[in-house]
């Protein structure tokens, strides 16, 4: 009997992974010989500094995931990226700030010169939230019916250009129509910013602010909220139908357009939310506000797995953390942390272009 | 009047003339066959019906109202579902919350529970896996999932593209029973089929599509005797 020859079986050389390894050895090697820095040679950084870190990436985190929930859900519907989203962000930034500037300069008690906004701050704060994520999702829902249902059908780089496009108009129109200056938020007495909790780590006080307590507990509820909505409601069934297919969607009797007419309505009220929260905890808008922090939660949107929606919540999670974090890590300066959360997106491009989360969607989708 | 009456469609996509003038009847309680070959038109008639690809010329008269130019959602209310071609179950969603998105367009608690239990009673394996994800099923508890979907919806009239396709000898006789079941049952029937032999002998009329255009129409018998019937799609015999 001749025996049949086994295929020899020689790899491929694949210039392309050695380069990944490399990459992702010299990151680690580096990360781990600053973390044994930090921790015996420099100790510059005490408890107290990893406390206000950690708390502020968290606080940060949380908006961030917020805003990716955004991006993700237009994505899984639509498959393309709705980079205006931070604008709608914006617009809700502005919203709440008139709301509560209007609410402030309303005196109900002439006698001690209180306004509305004080009298009654927790009505105050859920007017400006109402008006904000009314005026956002309004916003998100023309946005799709001018800049991106004519180009359904179109190849996925059109509404793409569609939507650089609509940014650069909203960023503009909002200088041309509320002045490029900077504007503080007017909170109500209960929420002044940088004022809260003191607590003392390694004998110095750490605050832990109300706004910042009242923006992550508020984000979380908003996931949660809509979690639920995407997942138990017969509207999310719809959705989720929708996302995976289109034709059949309509066949089961969806109105596939309104599916997505309400898919942004729902990312513009989490846009307003966000933008209302950015305002209330950073305290100062202008029309580009909504720019960078679009960006960063497109990035953790892609870095939880895109169109994904628990990836974009923890996406949001670790980049806040990581950004919070990181400066101090790898020893750079706190000015870069901008760097840090796009040269995640590129890593994550490089290595990972489904994300963390991203895997299960792809697996399943087949 | 019938309840289903396709006069004379005209449908495109793009410059491709894909229906010229099609014409068919459904009267209540029938099982109709739509037969052809490959690229015949077969599917696009059923979309056109459900909307998804709207006629340019022509007129859909569903019990005696015109739904030539009404969305594919709208359809489904006035009571025309369709079993797509290569099923399309929603593989992230489970057999459950598919069957759920069938019954999408009815309110009553009570009477989507009941065809709930109707449809788990015709299919039990669907029961079985009400709680797998709808992409882990086979192919033919696939097709089970996507008609018994259909079947949600309380149609007055199902129409089915292609539910033999992939499907093992064995599967295919188990589907068309249950199709006559459902026709006995009380559903009138639109069914499209590659399988001639079989969609043939269950139907009560049939229509022959030739490059969409209606060739050949009449009873299943008459049409399974039919010379060119026999040569072009029963296999020469």
């Amino acid at each position: 009997m001749e025996k049949t020859a086994s295929p020899k079986v020689r790899m491929p050389i694949n210039t392309y992974k050695i380069v990944q390894v490399t990459i992702a050895v010299l990151f680690i090697g580096y990360l781990i010989w600053r973390i044994y820095a930090l921790a015996v040679i420099e100790q510059v950084y005490g408890a107290d500094s990893w406390l206000r870190f950690a708390v502020s990436g968290l606080i940060l985190g949380s908006v961030y995931a917020v805003i990716a929930i955004g991006y993700t859900l237009v994505y899984g519907i639509l498959f393309m990226i709705n980079f205006a989203h931070g604008e709608i962000m914006m617009l809700g930034a502005y919203a709440g700030y008139f709301t509560l500037e209007a609410l402030g300069s309303w005196i109900v008690d002439p006698a001690a010169g209180q306004a509305f906004l004080n009298a009654n701050p927790v009505l105050s704060i859920v007017l400006a939230f109402a008006v904000g994520m009314t005026t956002s999702t309004i916003a998100g829902v023309f946005l799709e019916k001018i800049a991106y249902r004519p180009l359904r059908g179109a190849p996925r780089l059109v509404p793409l250009i569609s939507a650089i496009g609509a940014s650069i108009f909203l960023q503009n129109a909002a200088q041309l129509i509320f002045s490029p200056r900077r504007r503080d938020y007017l909170n109500p007495d209960i929420l002044t910013r940088n004022t809260g909790w003191t607590v003392v780590v390694n004998s110095k006080d750490v605050v832990i602010t109300y706004t910042g307590v009242f923006t992550f507990v508020l984000s979380i509820i908003l996931l949660i909220v809509l979690y639920t909505i995407v997942q138990r409601t017969r509207m999310g069934r719809a959705m989720r139908a929708v996302a995976e297919d289109k034709k059949t969607a309509a066949l089961m009797g969806i109105d596939v357009d309104g599916v997505i007419s309400r898919t942004f309505a729902i990312s513009g009220a989490m846009g307003g939310a966000a933008g209302v929260m950015w305002g209330i905890h950073n305290g100062i808008i202008y029309h580009y506000v909504g720019f960078i922090p679009g960006l960063k939660a497109f990035t953790a949107a892609v870095l939880g797995g895109i169109g994904n929606l628990p990836g974009a919540m923890l996406g949001g999670m670790v980049l806040g953390i990581v950004e919070a974090t990181g400066p101090a890590i790898l020893g750079i300066p706190f000015q870069l942390k901008d760097v840090i959360a796009f040269s995640i997106l590129v890593l994550v491009l490089i290595f990972r272009p489904s994300g963390i989360l991203g895997e299960v969607l792809t697996e399943e989708k087949v | 009047m019938a309840l289903l009456e396709v006069h004379n469609i005209n449908t495109f996509y793009g410059n491709i003339h894909a229906l010229r003038g099609v014409s068919i009847e459904v009267e209540e309680g029938e099982i109709v066959t739509l037969i052809g070959g490959n690229g015949a038109g077969k599917s696009t008639t059923l979309n056109t019906i459900s909307g998804i690809t709207p006629a340019r010329e022509g007129q859909i008269i569903f019990e005696g109202q015109d739904i030539t130019e009404t969305r594919p959602h709208e359809i489904v209310e006035k009571g025309i579902t369709q079993a797509p071609e290569g099923r399309r179950v929603f593989a992230r969603l489970t057999v459950r919350e598919n069957l759920d998105m069938g019954a999408y367009t009815r309110r009553d608690r009570d009477g989507i529970k009941e065809s709930l239990d109707a449809v788990y009673e015709i299919f039990p394996r669907l029961k079985e896996r009400e709680s797998q994800p709808g992409g882990t099923l086979s192919g033919g508890e696939q097709q089970m999932l996507a008609i018994g979907r259909a079947l949600m919806a309380q149609p007055r009239l199902l129409l089915l593209d292609e539910p033999s396709m992939g499907l093992a000898p064995i599967l295919v006789q188990e589907i068309f029973a249950t199709i006559e079941r459902l026709n006995e049952t009380g559903t009138t029937i639109l069914l499209v089929e590659q399988n001639a032999q079989v969609a043939l002998s269950i139907c009560n009329r049939g229509y022959v599509l030739q490059t969409g255009e209606i060739v050949l129409s009449g009873t299943g018998g008459e049409l399974l005797a039919n010379k060119m019937v026999r040569d072009a799609y029963l296999g020469a015999s």
